[in-house]
């Protein structure tokens, strides 16, 4: 596993922002590397630029200088146009508020990424199942989101991110919202995903109980990187 | 306890693309409301100042038009003497026997043809119609083919012109003056010597009689005496409700059409003020639980989004009124179905309607508004609060 | 699922906002279905004319007459093929609000030349003898209940006193665009009345209704009958009935570009409106559309989600419109018949009507469609929640 390249390669990135006009130099020449297979937990205090890392790596924000190669992929130099069919391939997505459609039944938003493939209807089915199944949500399938628990709705949201079987896994603070038994529930599932199914995930948390069940944690602090993992919690 | 104004003002603010966008859709309503109102002002003023009301008209029985009218001769004389008709500063008797036929003239420019009143004068005529005012050029001489023309006749016909000249009745007539008559329907007539006239058009008879009563309460007396006399067949009214009668067709034509759009737009703005209305509510229901919470009451909640809603079309209202004050400056000219001559007004701003107009756009704000302040006002507090 | 069926939840996902803005749009495609069908019945009387007729009238204007005596000499102008001659009566029906066309011709050459107007057999031949007779089109006679055999009385305005006609006949139009709300009577009777009380004016007719044998001739037989009678007492003018008809229209333009203009801003009403709703729409579905960017859809799908919102709404809105519009223009045809004698709707009004919803479907959907596209991902997440 150690001898193959890893699947994120970050150099020297940076990212300031405009506050009136004010800059805020958010990340300040960032250098990363991510295996494949790896769960990695990005920690830090609010400000410290950890979403905006994980945007940039997303590939829903764009650079202001460095490079981010994904699975072998400079992903900084696509254009808006490129970089959408890239992501449609290559992310699957987890959020916080799992922002999943309301108007969509659980199985037509699992089933949202697929419609830019050129997959037919049953082999979309057949994908939505299998990863409706991986999440233990066989059986709410033509539910609601408002019909649903948030554990269940962060759920369906994880098994929107894998259906399309994408190259790496970013998840903004997934259990945020969640109570403790269904925190507990969706980061077994993620731990699952690493190791039975070979996912890579990069996810931004606050919890230390989320940051425990990765094996890599990195923390983030005005914008640096730091070289010495503090276990502090 | 009130809320503030300057809360709802920063509200609008904040939403600038939908204020503007139902507000200028309640512009281009009240525009419309405005615009009838300130129609019908405007004819009623055209046929107000082109009728005096001391004047009588006196036309054949059921004729109800100077030109399907006709008064012989001798019929005319005997109307000519009624004791009533008032004497002008020269010591002559106002009383006027015209001529009134219709011609077509081509326009200017576009040579299309259109409409042109002809009135063949008496001496007093001109005395008879305080309005009209010789602006330019001469009175015709009698017993010669020349005429006078009204300001719009000079602008918009060909050959209307001072010093040009008009064929008609198989001769040439020339203009020796042009008269303002402002807004009346005089302004769009030609006038000439009546027996002149008579003659190239070989009319036997006048078309009627016009005079002005001495004492403006006598008319009764003088239209009984008229109308019963067994020498005469004629019709007596004022001028005022003749030239009323005129354009009663047409009237009511402006109003049918303008009470229906008026009815069909509002509907169309009410719905568009409730649409912003209710989002207004729905996305503001965190700060309504939290007003709520703070103390305030449901009936201020209610009255700042009827406030609201208010103020939203005062802005339309206003703009409307705006854009529509500019349609003073066009003139309406069309054919008078009743007359098939020609009928000019202008649209007419009135305070009266500058007010109905406000009135109107509040009460579209008002109604518009009324359902989400109330659902603003029912929140629970609690869910409210917990929206987020 | 499909992308259409999304933009149908999207579309009724704020039933109340929906719902409104539909009833909105379907009150302004039907008043503007009315007001083109008001501007294209303006026009129906151009288009009713057939193209060889020809109408001759007094040069100086329509109220001064002609002589009978023209007839013979029109006859023997070259390709004219029927001569008929009316006059206008103007008479009133119990009061002036009571309007409705009412004039004397010659019946006999007058049906041949105008073959729309279908009388009975039976009524026609019982119309050409009886000369106190009349025949009322169908709308009129359904509109004060007359029925054959009927005594109705006119009050002179031109010719004075009280006239009393038979109804003898009713007529229907061939085509839906005829005049079914005229009132016809024998030329004769007038000019008998006119022998005694006013002999000066008797003999004397209106105008002349012409039929040549051929559309192409017809401008040529104007210029030769004009001609003949120049410098005469009294000179003539012969056009087209078609050009003679939109010169009546032409004077009354001010009104039908007035209605022309209304019509356009009840267009430009509607579109604030659904545009109000779908910058709304928007504003508040921004996040979800951040959601739609991260998940890879482009710009193209976002626009096609919004420009399809817009479409659905609006289309619903303009069937119901149009729906609406055909019971409405029944009603508004019957109570304004006095001014609207024919009121049908045009298949062209249909075409305007969809053309004006698809044009504010989409300039609503403009400017809120760009504003999702641009929105940068990381600003449309952070307002969720």
């Amino acid at each position: 596993m150690g001898n193959r390249p890893p699947i994120v390669v970050i150099r020297n990135l940076c990212k300031s922002y405009f506050r009136g006009n004010q800059v805020i130099q958010v990340l300040n020449d960032i250098s990363l590397d991510i295996d494949d297979g790896e769960f990695l937990a990005l920690m830090g205090p609010s400000g410290s630029g950890k979403t905006t890392l994980l945007n940039l790596i997303a590939g829903i924000d764009k650079v202001d200088s460095g490079i981010i190669q994904v699975g072998g992929v400079d992903i900084t130099s696509l254009s808006e146009t490129e970089l959408a069919q890239w992501r449609a391939m290559n992310v699957g997505f987890i959020f916080q508020f799992y922002n999943l459609i309301p108007v969509l039944t659980a199985f037509e938003n699992v089933e949202l990424p697929l419609l830019l493939t050129g997959l037919s209807k049953k082999e979309r089915r057949t994908h939505v199942e299998t990863a409706l199944s991986v999440v233990n949500l066989s059986d709410r399938m033509d539910h609601y989101p408002g019909q649903l628990s948030g554990g269940q709705q962060q759920r369906v949201a994880i098994a929107r991110a894998i259906v399309t079987d994408p190259t790496i896994l970013v998840a903004d603070e997934p259990t945020g919202d969640l109570d403790r038994v269904s925190a507990n529930d969706v980061l077994e599932l993620m731990e699952r995903l690493v190791h039975e199914l070979g996912k890579t995930i990069i996810m931004v948390t606050h919890d230390p109980r989320a940051a425990k069940m990765a094996h890599v944690i990195k923390h983030l602090d005005k914008g640096v990187l730091n070289a010495h993992p503090q276990t502090d919690f | 306890m009130k809320i503030p104004i300057a809360y709802n003002l920063r509200n609008l603010w904040t939403r600038r693309i939908t204020t503007v966008l139902t507000a200028s859709g309640m512009a281009l309503v009240v525009f419309v409301f405005a615009a009838v109102l300130m129609l019908a002002e405007g004819l009623r003023k055209t046929l107000i100042e082109t009728g005096s009301n001391d004047n009588v008209v006196v036309i054949r029985k059921a004729s109800e038009s100077e030109v399907q009218s006709g008064v012989e001769r001798l019929q005319a004389s005997i109307v000519e003497t009624q004791p009533e008709i008032a004497t002008g500063k020269d010591g002559k008797k106002l009383v006027a026997k015209e001529l009134v036929v219709l011609i077509t003239l081509p326009k200017r420019g576009t040579d299309k043809p259109s409409n042109v009143v002809i009135r063949g004068i008496g001496e007093s005529s001109m005395a008879l119609r305080s309005q009209v005012k010789l602006v330019e050029g001469r009175m015709p001489r009698t017993g010669t083919a020349e005429i006078i023309a009204g300001m719009s006749i000079a602008k918009r016909f060909q050959g209307g012109g001072i010093g040009e000249t008009l064929r008609f009745g198989m001769r040439d007539w020339m203009v020796v003056g042009i008269f303002d008559a402002g807004n009346t329907g005089f302004s769009s007539e030609i006038w000439g010597d009546v027996d002149q006239l008579m003659q190239a058009f070989r009319r036997p008879a006048y078309s009627s009689v016009i005079f002005k009563l001495l004492d403006s309460s006598e008319f009764q007396k003088v239209k009984e005496r008229l109308e019963k006399d067994p020498r005469l067949t004629v019709d007596a009214m004022r001028e005022t409700r003749y030239y009323e009668k005129q354009s009663e067709i047409m009237a009511r034509f402006l109003r049918i059409l303008g009470l229906s759009l008026t009815i069909i737009f509002s509907l169309g703005a009410i719905i568009g003020a409730m649409i912003t209305m209710y989002s207004a509510v729905a996305n503001r229901v965190f700060e309504i639980g939290t007003m709520r919470a703070l103390g305030f009451q449901q009936k201020s909640i209610l009255t700042a989004f009827l406030l609201e809603s208010l103020l939203l079309s005062l802005i339309g209202g206003i703009a409307g009124l705006f854009f529509a004050s500019f349609l003073q400056l066009y003139t309406v000219s069309t054919l008078n179905f009743q007359t098939f001559s020609e009928l000019a007004f202008t649209f007419s701003l009135t305070f009266e309607i500058i007010y109905q107009a406000l009135i109107f756009s509040l009460i579209m704000g008002f109604i518009g508004g009324f359902l989400p302040a109330v659902r603003a006002s029912r929140m629970n507090i609690v869910d409210a609060l917990r929206a987020s | 699922m499909h992308i259409l069926k999304l933009i149908f939840k999207n579309a009724f996902r704020h039933k109340l906002r929906t719902f409104l803005t539909i009833l909105g749009v379907a009150i302004a495609i039907l008043a503007f279905g009315l007001l083109r069908t008001v501007i294209s019945t303006w026009y129906l009387g151009v288009e009713a004319s057939s193209a060889s007729r020809l109408v001759t009238r007094n040069a100086i204007s329509l109220v001064f007459p002609l002589p009978l005596s023209y007839k013979e000499k029109i006859r023997q102008v070259e390709g004219v093929k029927e001569v008929s001659y009316g006059s206008w009566f103007g008479g009133i029906y119990i009061d002036e609000k009571h309007f409705f066309a009412n004039y004397a011709v010659e019946p006999e050459t007058y049906l041949k030349i105008y073959p729309e107007i279908i009388i009975p057999p039976d009524q026609k031949s019982v119309f050409f003898r009886d000369r106190k007779s009349a025949v009322a089109g169908r709308k009129l006679a359904e509109r004060y209940g007359w029925k054959i055999g009927d005594i109705i009385t006119l009050k002179g305005t031109i010719y004075s006193g009280n006239w009393d006609f038979v109804l003898r006949g009713i007529y229907r139009g061939r085509d839906e665009n005829v005049d079914e709300t005229a009132f016809v009577f024998h030329w004769e009777y007038l000019n008998e009345s006119l022998k005694k009380t006013s002999p000066l004016r008797a003999d004397q007719v209106g105008w002349y209704m012409i039929e040549v044998t051929n559309p192409n001739i017809a401008a040529e037989a104007a210029v030769k009958i004009d001609r003949m009678f120049k410098n005469s007492l009294a000179e003539t003018l012969t056009e087209t009935e078609k050009a003679f008809t939109l010169g009546f229209i032409s004077m009354t333009e001010a009104i039908v570009i007035a209605i022309q203009l209304v019509s356009f801003l009840i267009i430009f009403i509607i579109m604030a409106v659904v545009a109000n709703t779908m910058s709304m729409t928007a504003r508040e579905r921004i996040g979800e559309y951040a959601i739609f960017k991260t998940l890879g859809f482009g710009g193209f799908h976002i626009t096609g989600l919004i420009f399809g919102e817009s479409l659905v709404i609006t289309m619903v809105g303009a069937a119901l419109g149009i729906f609406l519009t055909f019971p409405a223009a029944k009603i508004f045809g019957k109570e304004l018949s006095t001014y609207f004698p024919v009121f049908i709707v045009e298949p062209e009004t249909i075409y305007m009507d969809i053309g004006a919803a698809l044009v504010v479907a989409c300039v609503a959907a403009l400017f809120p469609a760009w504003r999702a596209v641009n929105i940068r991902i990381a600003d449309g997440l952070r307002r969720i929640g």
